[in-house]
């Protein structure tokens, strides 16, 4: 295969965000694993603008990045996590179990996603077929319109769900009077 | 872009590994954590690299890829602040968020 | 051979066309005794249900409370309690017990010290063990203890006279006729194997019937004056009725099963009666130890039947005699096969009719109401070993070997069991030591091939020892009456205890002596022509004219054996003569050492009593002259009827294949010789024991069983100590087999126990195990997660 410029691109930053995950899970400090997990979406949206999906990129960025992992900061905040004396990892047998189980589903999952994997749209034919609707409907509308028209249900229901989990978050964590 | 028609994409191949990478790593981080804050933390990079899977294949299956990712991206989002509301709450009984101290879906 | 003709077209049909004459209502003969059982079953239901406490009503205190007039809630309780503590108080309610708290005519009896005069008894237990148990209060007794007089005596009466209806039909049609079967249903109807539930009448089943049923009658009404008094009185008859229907099923069967339905009952029957009184541990041991040796044997009969079918194809006695006979079974006259099935009877023979080995039992069972042991232990049951061996006269003929060991057996039990009644003081222990010694005559008599002499002495010995006992009974009854009078604890049964009744009770003594001579075999009474013709037919065979004079045991030729046997039984009626007189004289002659305030009270007592014994008496005398030898000049004159040898014609179509058998193999035999020497040597034994044990015995002085030791040393304390026998069983059999079950104990519960224990531990280990997985936590729930998503996904990787 040749040297695609988007493939070179693609393999820095799937680097960049396979070693943010190890950090992530291999840190003791939970600012230090948060700090690493949005590198990670950082690099996972990169690689996304670099498959051509520009709006779920920037939501990634967004919504991922901006908004749950600064939820998940500010809890770490609250609580005053990171200073226990013991690192909240399990023992080294875990670890190990832990890396096999790992390892064998990638293994497993590298097999299945190796092989033929059916592309009912075509191969070259689908990818065009994406660009022309982009081109047609702009980065936005390529996903906004089909929301609005096909899942308008799925939508307003994640709408209903977004605002019980609000309210429900607000609830659980209320201290109590 | 003008690049997807005719220009090389990347090998889907290698975008599939890369979500089963950060999958493998989320599993082994959810096995390993103790910490319930990081442990949901592996959880959302296993979400990710669904997400990732599915925009990988979205141009040769259909648009519905993209727009499932959107619904997952939302969706984790309501997930995570409950789940936190949770923790908070749970914090409060137990002054620590180390999964050593419930065991309590026992018997 | 018309006979086994005819037995041949019987046996092939199982139905009763082709019988030789009209049998008059044979199931009759049965049914009466069972009938009897039944009823007298039912009474002793109801008076043991009359005899239990009257408890008040139990209720629960509350709502009787509420019911109560006076509305003291503790009124019922308190009502309870004392009904409560009288029954705890008093010893089990039974129906001995409570029948004891009625009026009572006779205050001297009713001294409480008495109760402790029970544990006064030596160890084997016997009659006066029923001292302990209260008698019945005088005054009207209750229907459920007078109606079993009427009943019981009345069935077997009932029975006898169907006998004897029936032997009067037999005897009106010719020889070759009187054979008759009689079927109810088809027992067992299995490939080849078939069994009816069948009765056979010949010669030999029906004298029999008439031996059980006549003599039975007698001992009933015996019965009726020895154990009214008794609590357990219609207990009592219901058994002795069972037994008496159990062993007419035996004699009357036609086949080897239902003889053994038949063998089987009467041993229970016995177990039954001998542990009458089962509140004293060993009489309650007593009966189990002859129930269990029975058994002993019933596994031979057992294997004996599975062993003939097995090679001969039937189990009736005419298809049996037929097959043997008719060589279509390839049976070899003198082979392993044909031995072993004799010798397995035998077994079951000896186990019946207490023989070497397993004899041991009958001593113990005098534990047993004296009724009992004349009926079971000397008229009936024990003879049906005797039967057993006639019954099967072709199977033993075809087996000289084992016949031999039969005649050779009977001889030594003869004299084995004589020695030891040499030197017993209780009275009736001689005469239990007596019976296994007629037995031995007897069986010696059919292994040598008289069976007609078997049989013969078989119903003599019926008469003067039913005689012996009935009588040992009455003196055991007036020595009860005497030393109860005067509360002496001293052994109603001990011959030191006795002395010089014959002036106290006169009828007893002389029914007693003429049955005395009986056995001892003095002329003209009956046992002389009995006895007279074993130990004849011993000689005769000596001489070589038996068909068992030229086979050969253990190397050794027959006539050898033989001439061993006549010489044993002559020595061991020498002791029956000699130990019969001391008896006698213990008993009846002398100084009474009973006591002289109980003198006193020494007298016979009911007509009950007495009868049987007369009748008895009577047959013992003059029953021999049913089969007198005609050859022999002076015993011909004696002969009263005329006709000689009566039996032996009468059962001559019953041992036909037996002598066919003999002729075939053995040819022709000598002629009986009937020499004139071996009747006087029978007499001179006979007169020489008496005389020996007068001349020895009548003038010493004797103490009473308090004074008189038993022996002490030496040959005497062997015998009196019955050679040690028990002690060897105990030591070479009970023994090893209790270690041997213990060791299986050990094996059980350590090796199987612990297998099963295992599978117990197994899945407590496996519980265990798996617990650990529910940790609580939440990464292990998710690890496990994980590894089943790889063993899917993996599976369809791979697959």
């Amino acid at each position: 295969m040749s040297p695609n410029v988007n493939t070179v691109l693609f393999l820095f930053f799937a680097a960049c965000a396979a070693g943010s995950a190890l950090a992530m899970v291999t840190r003791t400090n939970p600012v230090s694993c948060a700090m690493w997990l949005i590198g990670t979406f950082f690099s996972v949206a990169a690689i996304y603008t670099l498959l051509g999906a520009f709006f779920i990129g920037i939501i990634q960025i967004l919504v991922y990045a901006g908004a749950i992992m600064v939820l998940f900061l500010f809890v770490i905040m609250l609580l005053n996590l990171g200073h226990d004396y013991e690192p909240d990892i399990r023992g080294t047998g875990w670890k190990i179990s832990a890396a096999g189980a790992g390892l064998i589903i990638i293994a497993l999952l590298g097999r299945v996603f190796g092989g033929d994997l059916p592309r009912p749209l075509g191969d070259v034919a689908g990818p065009r077929m994406l660009a022309a609707a982009q081109a047609e409907r702009g980065v936005v509308g390529l996903i906004g319109i089909p929301l609005y028209n096909q899942y308008v249900v799925p939508l307003q229901a994640t709408a209903i769900l977004l605002l019980v989990a609000v309210v429900g978050a607000v609830v659980l964590a209320k201290r109590k009077a | 872009m003008n690049e997807m028609s005719g220009v090389a994409q990347i090998p889907l191949s290698y975008t599939l590994g890369l979500s089963a990478i950060l999958f493998g790593i989320g599993v082994a981080g959810v096995i390993v954590r103790r910490n319930a804050i990081v442990l949901f933390m592996c959880v959302e990079l296993m979400l990710n690299a669904v997400n990732l899977a599915f925009v990988a294949l979205s141009p040769y299956a259909g648009l519905q890829g993209q727009i499932f990712v959107f619904f997952v991206i939302a969706v984790a989002a309501a997930e995570a602040a409950v789940g936190l509301a949770i923790m908070i709450a749970v914090f409060r009984h137990r002054e620590s968020v180390d999964m050593k101290n419930f065991s309590l879906l026992r018997w | 051979m018309l006979l086994l003709q005819e037995a041949a077209h019987a046996a092939e049909a199982l139905i009763t066309t082709d019988n030789g004459f009209e049998p008059v209502l044979p199931w009759l003969i049965v049914g009466l005794p069972l009938l009897g059982f039944v009823l007298n079953g039912l009474l002793s239901v109801l008076a043991a249900r009359r005899a239990l406490p009257k408890l008040p009503p139990v209720g629960d205190p509350y709502y009787d409370h509420a019911h109560d007039d006076h509305g003291h809630a503790a009124a019922p309780a308190r009502a309870h309690a004392p009904a409560l503590a009288a029954v705890g108080g008093a010893s089990e309610p039974s129906e001995q017990e409570s029948l004891d708290h009625g009026t009572d005519a006779h205050p001297v009896d009713r001294a409480a010290a008495r109760h402790d005069a029970h544990d006064v008894h030596d160890a084997h237990g016997h009659d006066d063990a029923h001292d302990a148990h209260d008698h019945a209060p005088a005054g009207p007794k209750p229907f459920t203890h007078t109606l079993p007089s009427l009943i019981a005596p009345g069935v077997l009466i009932g029975a006898f006279v169907l006998a004897v209806l029936n032997f009067l039909k037999m005897r009106g049609v010719e020889g070759t006729h009187h054979f008759a079967l009689s079927s109810a249903w088809e027992w067992m109807s299995v490939d080849t194997l078939r069994v009816a539930a069948q009765l056979q009448l010949d010669p030999l089943s029906i004298l029999m019937t008439l031996i059980i049923t006549g003599v039975g009658s007698l001992i009933h009404i015996f019965s009726i004056g020895y154990m009214k008094e008794d609590p357990g009185y219609p207990r009592y008859m219901a058994y002795l009725n069972l037994f008496v229907f159990f062993m007419l099923i035996l004699v009357l069967g036609s086949s080897y099963p239902v003889m053994f339905v038949g063998w089987e009952g009467v041993g229970l029957c016995s177990y039954l009666l001998i542990g009458f009184w089962f509140k004293e541990k060993a009489n309650a041991d007593a009966g189990k130890k002859a129930f269990i040796v029975n058994r002993i044997g019933d596994f031979g009969f057992l294997i004996a039947m599975f062993l003939l079918f097995w090679n001969v194809g039937a189990l009736d006695f005419a298809t049996v005699n037929h097959n043997l006979l008719s060589g279509e079974k390839m049976v070899a006259f003198g082979g392993a096969m044909i031995t072993a099935v004799a010798l397995f009877f035998f077994l079951g023979a000896t186990g019946k009719s207490a023989q070497i080995p397993l004899f041991i039992w009958l001593p113990d069972a005098m534990a047993g109401p004296t009724p009992v042991s004349a009926l079971i232990h000397a008229a009936t049951m024990v003879t049906a070993g005797v039967y057993l061996v006639v019954r099967s006269s072709v199977i033993f003929t075809m087996a000289p070997a084992a016949s031999l060991v039969v005649a050779l057996v009977g001889a030594l039990t003869a004299i084995f069991a004589a020695s030891i009644g040499l030197k017993q003081w209780d009275i009736k222990k001689v005469l239990a030591y007596s019976t296994v010694s007629q037995l031995g005559f007897m069986f010696a008599a059919v292994g040598m091939g008289a069976y007609v002499a078997g049989v013969f002495h078989l119903m003599t010995h019926a008469f003067f020892k039913a005689c012996l006992f009935l009588g040992s009974g009455a003196v055991i009854h007036a020595m009860h009456h005497a030393l109860h009078s005067t509360h002496n604890p001293a052994d109603a049964q001990d011959m030191r205890n006795m002395g010089g009744l014959r002036k106290y009770l006169p009828v007893t003594f002389v029914t007693m002596a003429i049955s005395t001579l009986a056995i001892a075999g003095v002329p003209p009474f009956s046992g002389f022509f009995s006895k007279d013709e074993i130990i004849g037919a011993a000689w005769n065979g000596a001489q070589g004219h038996s068909f068992l004079s030229g086979a050969s045991l253990f190397g050794i030729e027959g006539r050898y054996w033989m001439g061993f046997i006549g010489g044993t039984l002559s020595i061991a009626a020498f002791m029956t003569a000699f130990y019969m007189g001391r008896m006698m004289i213990y008993t009846f002659f002398g100084a009474n050492r009973t006591g002289d305030e109980e003198r006193k009270h020494l007298h016979e007592t009911d007509w009950t009593l007495k009868l049987p014994l007369v009748v008895l008496g009577l047959l013992a005398a003059f029953g021999g002259f049913l089969n007198v030898e005609t050859e022999v000049p002076v015993v011909r004159s004696l002969n009263l009827f005329g006709t000689g040898e009566a039996l032996h014609h009468w059962l001559e179509p019953v041992i036909a294949g037996a002598s066919e058998v003999a002729n075939q193999n053995v040819g022709e035999l000598g002629e009986f010789h009937h020499a004139a020497w071996p009747i006087f040597l029978a007499i001179v034994i006979g007169l020489g024991g008496l005389a020996t044990a007068w001349l020895l015995l009548s003038r010493r002085a004797l103490g009473t069983a308090d004074t008189q030791a038993a022996y002490d040393n030496g040959v005497e304390k062997t015998l009196y100590n019955k050679w040690y026998i028990d002690e060897a069983y105990d030591a070479a059999v009970v023994r090893p087999v209790r270690g041997l079950s213990r060791l299986f104990a050990r094996f059980d519960m350590g090796v199987l126990d612990w297998i099963v224990d295992l599978f117990g531990r197994l899945a407590q280990i496996f519980g265990v195990a798996f617990g650990r997985l529910q940790t609580g936590q939440l990464n292990t729930y998710a690890f496990v997660l994980v590894v089943g998503v790889l063993i899917v996904l993996g599976s369809f990787v791979a697959l």
